[in-house]
């Protein structure tokens, strides 16, 4: 690092040396900065990289035989060098089951994703338009489900779409009138969804709120002033300006809905298992961790590789704006 | 037919009336300045010939039709805003091209008036870069090159030289001028520094509380000011409480309370006779100031103290207090090289000014 830049370093060396105190008052300010950032560091360091690399061993090994994984350099796989493989890999790609409910689960998070941002945007910029003194008590109640506990706002759910309920009474009366026949709404990827939305709203009308905000209104006076009408003055000014909070807002949606499995669990049908759920079945189910760590791993080379092509789209999208 | 007319224009905020009975007629070519302090209406008035407020009372015409149905997207008037508005995700080229892509123009005549419009501003070269890398000088005259690039009938200048230092203000001033006389775009603005209005504009309204107190061209506004307001503010003046004894000859005898008899130009409007009661107003650079007793050829001489002084540069500004606690204000230029002081606080001196100079205001 000090021989990066050695002109610096040999122009600062002789003032320290006339002022000592410089010296140490600098070498204070980098002890304190050990400090106060070693915590978080080493939290992340112990809790997260290295559960991570555990991981994707745990995906290159055996599975014991009552579960969990087996011994490395175990003798019960001959001809296996140190316990080591690459077939829950080729496992993974050898059905197209696991493909599938990977594109199933990019689909529903995607379209939730979609669902969420619509439906955010409005009132977002409702909350960002609105007298300062009334945001906070906006914003306030747009988090306030977060106070009440997460599986009995699912639940909830499970009541509002169950058969018995006003809600799926209405809607088979209103389709009674059409002719159309009564629908079970709860169990379906309707009810998924509808969780998915619900529950992820949040997320993406705080950034959304948070980036129109800061938005100067002069701006839009100015695009009207040069004769942009309303469609214009949102198309080509504030909702290419909000871009960093739709990508901000989208990926607190996008990334937990890829994962998340007791929304499915509790909402969705037997056959609406998404990646969230065959994952936990490795685990808890299946008692297969290695299959289960590929599966980890895959989804996270997927969000990995998703993230990457928004930062592109990103890149590109500024550049031709 | 006049470009612009405002016809006794009236907007109240609940009890505030921010413009009152305003009536101003523009022309076209004109560049016309809104002149006065803050909260004096004037950007209330502008905001209503853009169309983000509505007069209360009263009709703002353009070319003769009433624009009161008129949205700001559908007005010929652009605007300048004084922190240039300029879009933040857009490059300079695409700033200037907006108004021309809301009116619907080909991209091909986009590019040509944008290019042209790049040459007018001297920013050819900036085309591609983003308002953040600009200066503060740049980022206004792109924001000038995009009010002007589709030619509107008005461009409408809120207080644009504000945010930019002495120096760059000046400089712009020049600028502005040329660009308008080049460009032929009929200019309103606005502003409360009455050096920038004087030194640009060929008729200035001075507004005050709401209300118009004078319309006319800076050397008048300067020369000839209506009232005690508009002296005041233009420029700097000497007041002095005066009482009319005799108006004969082309000249007026005036009394000033504790200072004695003044000879003043009578007004060239006349309409001033023996008893009225007004103010005497007398620019600085019109009052001289001399030892005691070298001041006995002219006609209004009156001995004083320095009280304190000011020392500018090209002229040092003397405060002398008279007999009667009055404060005059003097210039004295620095012309002579090595001399900036000729006189020191506490000196007895003599205030003298000739009897073809000053301006007598009824209160």
């Amino acid at each position: 690092m000090s021989d990066a830049r050695p002109a610096q370093v040999a122009a600062a060396a002789p003032r320290d040396a006339a002022r000592p105190f410089a010296a140490v008052q600098r070498t204070r300010r980098n002890v304190v900065k050990w400090i106060v950032t070693a915590p978080p560091f080493l939290f992340l360091l112990v809790f997260f990289l290295l559960p991570s690399l555990i991981m994707v061993l745990a995906s290159f090994r055996y599975p014991g035989e009552y579960g969990g994984l087996a011994p490395l350099g175990a003798a019960t796989h001959p001809g296996a060098d140190h316990g080591l493989t690459v077939e829950t890999y080729q496992f993974f790609f050898s059905s197209f089951i696991y493909t599938e409910i990977f594109i199933k689960s990019f689909i529903v998070a995607l379209a939730t994703t979609l669902i969420c941002l619509v439906m955010a945007y409005p009132l977002a910029i409702l909350i960002a338009r609105s007298p300062r003194r009334h945001r906070d008590l906006m914003v306030l109640l747009v988090i306030l489900p977060f106070a009440s506990n997460f599986l009995i706002r699912v639940y909830a759910w499970m009541i509002i779409l169950g058969p018995q309920s006003a809600f799926s009474h209405f809607v088979n009366s209103v389709l009674g009138v059409f002719g159309a026949g009564p629908v079970t709404m709860l169990f379906s990827p309707f009810a998924v969804l509808c969780g998915m939305v619900y529950v992820h709203l949040p997320f993406m009308v705080l950034p959304l709120y948070t980036n129109l905000e800061k938005h100067d209104p002069v701006l839009l006076d100015a695009a009207q002033d040069l004769g942009a009408g309303g469609w214009q003055r949102f198309w080509r000014v504030t909702f290419p300006l909000s871009l960093p909070g739709i990508f901000s807002g989208a990926a607190l949606v996008f990334i937990p809905v890829l994962g998340i499995f007791v929304i499915p669990d509790i909402l969705g049908g037997t056959r609406d298992i998404l990646i969230g759920n065959l994952i936990e079945n490795q685990f808890l189910t299946t008692r297969d961790w290695p299959f289960g760590s590929t599966l980890s791993i895959m989804l996270t080379l997927c969000v990995l590789a998703t993230a990457g092509f928004a930062a592109w789209l990103a890149r590109v999208g500024a550049r031709r704006a | 037919m006049a470009l612009l007319e405002i016809r006794d224009v009236t907007r109240r905020f609940s009890d505030f009336v921010a413009v009152d009975h305003v009536n101003i007629a523009i022309e076209a070519g004109e560049f016309f300045t809104l002149l006065g302090p803050s909260g004096c209406g004037k950007t209330t008035l502008l905001r209503m010939i853009a169309g983000f407020d509505l007069p209360d009372e009263g009709q703002i015409l353009l070319d003769g039709r009433d624009l009161a149905a008129t949205p700001p997207e559908k007005r010929p008037v652009h605007t300048v805003f004084q922190s240039y508005a300029l879009f933040p995700h857009m490059t300079v080229a695409q700033n200037i091209a907006f108004p021309l892509k809301m009116a619907g123009k080909s991209p091909a005549r986009i590019r040509d008036r944008v290019d042209e419009a790049l040459a007018d501003v001297r920013l050819s070269e900036k085309s591609g870069q983003y308002p953040h890398e600009l200066s503060g000088g740049q980022k206004q005259r792109v924001a000038l090159a995009r009010g002007l690039v589709n030619r509107p009938r008005l461009l409408l200048l809120d207080e644009p030289l504000g945010a930019l230092d002495a120096k760059l203000r000046e400089d712009m001033q020049l600028e502005l001028i040329e660009l308008q006389k080049e460009i032929g775009v009929t200019f309103v603005f606005v502003t409360h520094a009455q050096n920038e209005a004087l030194a640009l504009s060929h008729r200035i309204a001075v507004m005050n509380r709401g209300r118009v107190e004078q319309i006319d061209e800076p050397s008048k506004l300067y020369g000839f000011p209506k009232n005690r307001f508009v002296a005041d503010f233009i420029g700097k003046a000497n007041l002095f409480d005066a009482r009319v004894i005799d108006s004969a000859g082309g000249r007026l005898r005036l009394e000033v309370p504790g200072l004695g008899d003044v000879e003043a130009p009578a007004r060239a409007d006349g309409g001033v006779g023996a008893g009225d009661r007004g103010v005497l107003s007398l620019r600085p650079e019109q009052v001289r100031i001399a030892p005691p007793g070298h001041a006995e050829q002219l006609r209004n001489h009156f001995p004083g103290k320095v009280h304190d002084f000011l020392y500018i540069g090209d002229v040092t500004v003397y405060i002398v207090e008279l007999v009667n606690g009055t404060r005059v204000e003097a210039l004295l230029p620095n012309s002579a090289p090595g001399r900036a002081k000729f006189f020191e606080p506490g000196d007895p001196v003599e205030v003298a000014w000739r009897d073809d100079v000053g301006h007598f205001l009824h209160e």
